[in-house]
């Protein structure tokens, strides 16, 4: 089995989900692993990928693959498919990896099984994948018969190292690229100052419906502050303009892991627990004893969140003041 | 301007999805139906878009009658046509989904002219392919990017923003275009009653589907096991702070 595998980039090395992607492929059984490697290909990146099991690195350069374009790196990735005569094109499963699969599933009309946890078999291949955002798990075939393409559910597998390091040899790859790819291209690129965010805050201190309104978010803020964390919440929330859907954690907002997730006033229905799931340690903090979110957290309390979260604000504030 | 937005109906499931005896689907037994929320927003982007700019908005949905229901819904909240791909309800895999809408927008097209728009949700709430829209648009030959959060018409362009890790991407896609829309882009309306009424007199226009089966099968559907929590009571009320802060400093959140 040949398998290409659309290898992400974090700042100077290579993504998480790349090397979950990279993982899945050698559980299957890969076979030859060839990266493709959208841009220059740092010195760290490629020990990476080695260490991965990468056996060849396809590194695409073009003008028309400057910043990011999804269509030009769909092309790419199916270039780069037809090139090695993949079996099986696996990309990581964030955003930018379920896209630019689908362009290449796309141009290469071939099926595209997106979020998959597990290869069952490859003969016929049977996946597991992941419905609902992960509230179902469903236990798909794929008919061979040409490649296919999978992209790798985030934070699903613990990526290991290769028990045998790959050759990683680089190969420069020339792309052909249609000119009418430029119709795709990022033209504008606006940094957001740096600062604590949903996705990486340690703590994070959400509300729901239950707060009641805009302002009843002020004493969360507060207790946010305090422990160094950031404030989010439910989609009723965002539903009722209270706030941003920025701050909604769940299937369709942001899945978040932080060390607690303090939830106050939020039932916990299943696609606000698939977002919330993921966290080190959860408190509740609802009236309801018998709410979702309160039978499944680590830790409770039953009550009044406009009581208990000025209460707990209040105590953390007493002990610093008198060690 | 003409906009087309693709909705799917979806069981809409409470605290917990139970799956039927057959394992095949969601038992919908005691269940509402749905859109996906970010399909909810691109209805919303669709009917604004024709309120800045004039023409109309169109809905397709493919599946079984019933979807008639989400359709109807998108009507009630200002989209002007609507249109059924009829199913028989079963699970369409995402490349057979996607020949089917393309196939349906051509002929929709070569009738009334060409979409300057199409939306899509980013993915589907149910099967989350994040591909039918990508697949129409490559189909189609047009420009696509996903996970809009803004969309802004311009000189023969549709603006796109999309938010990444560390800031925004801005795109311009030349009309006519495709885009995958996320929830928060705004915030949709909720029908009035005479939105309501009128979405009542809307005509549904039901097709047959070009039926091109792909390569992906359902086999079957399984509710996740979960580590059985007990979950550990801090206490009721007020009261129950001095332990929630031991808590926060034993797990280091605070010294
Ligand atoms: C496809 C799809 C995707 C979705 N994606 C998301 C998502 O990404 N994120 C999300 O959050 N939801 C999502 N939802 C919506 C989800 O199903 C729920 O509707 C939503 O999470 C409910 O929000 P809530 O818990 O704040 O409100 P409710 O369910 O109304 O719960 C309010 C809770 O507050 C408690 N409470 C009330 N007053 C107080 C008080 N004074 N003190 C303490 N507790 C109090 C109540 O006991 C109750 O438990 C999605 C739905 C669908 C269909
Ligand atoms: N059966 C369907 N009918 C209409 N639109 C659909 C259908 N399935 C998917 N879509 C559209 O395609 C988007 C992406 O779906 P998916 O690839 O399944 O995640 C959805 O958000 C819908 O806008």
């Amino acid at each position: 089995m040949t398998t290409v595998v659309l290898a992400e980039r974090a700042g100077d090395t290579i993504s998480g989900g790349t090397l979950e992607a990279l993982t899945l492929a050698r559980r299957m059984g890969a076979g030859d692993v060839a990266v493709l490697m959208v841009g220059p290909l740092h010195d760290d990146a490629a020990t990476v990928l080695a260490a991965h099991g990468a056996g060849s690195i396809h590194v695409a350069e073009h003008d028309l693959l400057a910043g990011y374009n999804p269509q030009a790196w769909g092309d790419v990735l199916a270039g780069a498919a037809r090139h090695v005569d993949a079996d099986v094109v696996i990309a990581p499963g964030s955003d930018q990896g379920n896209e630019v699969l689908a362009h290449a599933a796309a141009v290469l009309d071939i099926p595209m099984v997106a979020n998959v946890l597990e290869v069952e078999s490859t003969e016929p291949f049977t996946v597991r994948r992941v419905r609902w955002g992960g509230s179902l798990i469903e236990r798909a075939t794929v008919s061979a018969g040409g490649p296919l393409a999978l992209s790798v559910a985030s934070h699903a597998l613990d990526p290991e190292p290769a028990d045998t390091p790959g050759s990683a040899t680089v190969h420069p790859f020339t792309p052909e690229l249609d000119p009418a790819v430029a119709g795709c291209a990022v033209v504008e690129r606006v940094q957001r100052a740096a600062g604590l965010t949903l996705a990486t805050a340690p703590v994070v201190v959400s509300g729901g419906r239950g707060v009641g309104s805009a302002d009843g978010f002020a004493p969360l803020e507060e207790l946010a502050a305090l422990l160094g964390g950031v404030v989010g919440c439910s989609r009723a929330v965002t539903n009722n303009g209270w706030r941003n859907h920025t701050d909604q954690v769940g299937q369709t907002g942001t899945r978040i892991a932080p060390e607690i997730y303090i939830a106050c006033g939020i039932s916990g229905a299943i696609q606000h627990w698939v977002g919330a799931m993921a966290s080190k340690r959860i408190l509740a903090i609802n009236t309801d004893r018998n709410a979702n979110m309160v039978t499944k957290a680590d830790d409770a309390v039953i009550g009044d969140l406009h009581q208990v979260v000025p209460a707990i604000t209040a105590e953390i504030r007493r002990r610093r003041a008198t060690p | 301007m003409r906009v087309l937005v693709c909705v799917k109906r979806v069981p809409a499931p409470g605290a917990k999805i139970n799956v039927t005896a057959d394992g095949l689907a969601v038992d919908t037994a005691f269940l509402g139906f749905a859109t996906s929320p970010h399909e909810e927003c691109a209805v919303e982007a669709a009917v604004q878009l024709v309120e800045q700019h004039g023409g109309t908005a169109t809905v397709l949905t493919l599946g079984p009658a019933e979807a008639e229901e989400q359709v109807r819904y998108a009507a009630s909240v200002g989209v002007h046509d609507a249109v059924l791909v009829r199913t028989d309800g079963s699970d369409w895999d995402p490349q057979r989904t996607a020949r089917a809408i393309a196939a349906a927008v051509a002929d929709l097209e070569a009738q009334g002219g060409p979409f300057d728009v199409i939306l899509f949700g980013n993915e589907s709430a149910d099967s989350g392919g994040f591909q039918v829209g990508i697949r129409v648009a490559r189909a189609l030959g047009r420009p696509v990017v996903n996970g809009a959060k803004r969309i802004e018409i311009g000189d023969g362009s549709v603006r796109v923003e999309r938010p990444t890790d560390d800031g925004v991407d801005v795109y311009a896609l030349a009309m006519p275009a495709v885009v995958g829309v996320k929830e928060g882009i705004n915030l949709p309306r909720y029908p009035t009653m005479k939105g309501r009424l009128a979405s009542k007199k809307v005509t549904v226009t039901v097709v047959d589907p070009v039926d091109q089966p792909g390569g992906q099968r359902l086999v079957s559907l399984h509710t996740p096991v979960e580590a059985a929590s007990a979950t550990r009571i801090l206490g009721e009320g007020p009261g129950a702070a001095p332990a929630v802060v031991d808590l926060l400093i034993e797990i280091g959140v605070l010294q």
